[in-house]
């Protein structure tokens, strides 16, 4: 198992192999369809998002509402293909990871390659299990959307495999 | 006439909406375990257990199995001599839904419009689906959906001269286009016959039959072992990383059909598929 910190250093991210076990520990932001769809409008209206996403990592998620004293509820990963249109235009501001469920478009695995990029899955229904790995989260865009605002979380050891790497492997590419 | 009050059914919806998301239904559980039993590839045993885990973590921490808490699928078997007083049924299953996903912290996923999708709040409205049955009591059983896995289910009507093997090849292509997104090790629901709408009807009520018990039916019975085992040679495995667990359960649910066609719809469900029912 590979400990990596977030945000993604670059010369480790480019050693990243498709089908790596890897526990990562730092920032992630949250956003699902609605937030995508939010962003992707703003990018193609030249307007700035109320995050610089240089050097993050997305997670495909919606949480539960968090129960009285805890950070978040239940946090498991969405499918990513829903989001597989959205993609391209964060990856150009400099998007450098995601983390989801389920398989890629040819289209998004070929800009992973170009753009350094890293596409992680974390299995899906467990997200009783990944929210003991959350220590903190904050809405920081879309609170409207409600469990589709994007969230700041900050993680530790949230384990994840390599779906996708720099170099455009797949997992599930049979 | 036995009287029931509607605040009972409120009660008991919310109630039954907190239990079914945060309490793994023990046949499925089981059926993790002995899968996990069965799993050479080390990825995919490691899942399980990862899934195993997760539900004990959910039961005892009391979060949501799975970040999805659905949309609320609820079942009223209403035995034909009950009196329901006080609010009308559909009102209080809502506010029950309502209820139960605010007092247990869960995500309210239902948007009023398809089209406009501003989210309710409140998860409701459920979908309700009653009967009326013998009896003097109602049976509530609150089934919640998640979406990735409802995402991925179909129906098509077949011709009536259509081969059985010629169903199970559709029944597998829906399995295949699934992949990993749908939350394998998944449980199908298949509904046979009716029409249009009640093959979906029935694919989704065939999911409530806890996988270890056996179809009544017996050529019905050979069918679901059959399709259960084509299934887990697929070879998608757990998360779709390879492996003997693709399904754990196949249940079909028949109902006579007309002369000029063959309904077929499955539904398709994850490895947190839920449901939690009294009889009150």
């Amino acid at each position: 198992m590979i400990r990596l910190s977030l945000p993604l250093d670059k010369e480790k991210r480019i050693k990243l192999k498709a089908g790596q076990r890897i526990l990562l520990s730092g920032r992630l932001y949250t956003a699902r369809d609605m937030a995508h769809k939010n962003l992707v409008d703003m990018v193609n209206k030249h307007k700035p998002l109320p995050v610089d996403l240089k050097g993050e990592v997305l997670y495909y998620c919606g949480p539960t509402p968090p129960p009285p004293g805890r950070p978040i509820g239940s946090c498991g990963p969405t499918t990513s293909s829903r989001m597989d249109g959205f993609t391209l235009p964060l990856l150009k501001l400099g998007l450098c990871g995601m983390i989801g469920k389920g398989g890629r478009s040819k289209e998004v695995r070929r800009a992973l390659k170009s753009f350094k990029a890293v596409y992680f899955v974390a299995t899906g229904g467990a997200g009783a299990l990944l929210a003991q790995k959350v220590e903190r989260m904050s809405v920081v865009a879309f609170r409207e959307l409600g469990t589709e605002a994007m969230h700041e979380l900050y993680v530790k050891d949230f384990p994840v495999i390599v779906a996708i790497d720099t170099k455009g492997r797949d997992i599930y590419e049979k | 006439m036995r009287k029931i009050s509607s605040e009972k059914i409120r009660e008991t919806v919310s109630a039954l909406c907190i239990e079914a998301n945060i309490s793994l239904r023990r046949d499925i559980l089981d059926a993790i375990k002995r899968a996990l039993a069965r799993e050479k590839k080390r990825i995919a045993k490691d899942i399980l257990r990862e899934l195993i885990e997760n539900a004990a973590i959910a039961k005892r921490e009391k979060l949501p199995i799975c970040q999805d808490t659905g949309a609320a699928i609820v079942y009223c078997e209403i035995g034909q001599n009950v009196l329901i007083t006080g609010d009308d049924l559909a009102r209080s299953i809502n506010r029950g839904v309502s209820d139960g996903y605010r007092k247990g912290y869960l995500r309210k996923s239902i948007v009023e419009s398809p089209l406009d999708r501003k989210n309710t709040g409140t998860n409701t409205p459920a979908v309700i689906h009653t009967t009326i049955v013998p009896g003097d009591k109602i049976k509530i059983s609150v089934c919640p959906k998640g979406f990735g896995s409802e995402n991925k289910s179909k129906i098509r009507m077949f011709n009536p001269t259509a081969s059985i093997k010629e169903i199970k090849e559709f029944i597998l292509d829906v399995v295949k286009e699934c992949g990993p997104e749908a939350c394998p090790p998944l449980v199908l629901g298949i509904g046979l016959g009716g029409t249009f709408e009640k093959s979906a009807e029935l694919a989704k009520a065939a999911l409530l039959r806890a996988i270890n018990r056996k179809n009544p039916d017996k050529d019905l019975d050979r069918l679901e072992k059959e399709l259960l085992g084509d299934i887990n040679a697929l070879n998608i495995g757990p998360m779709g990383m390879g492996g003997k667990t693709t399904a754990l359960g196949v249940n079909i649910l028949t109902f006579p059909t007309h002369i000029a066609g063959l309904p077929v719809a499955v539904c398709v469900s994850c490895h947190a598929t839920r449901g939690s029912e009294k009889t009150i």
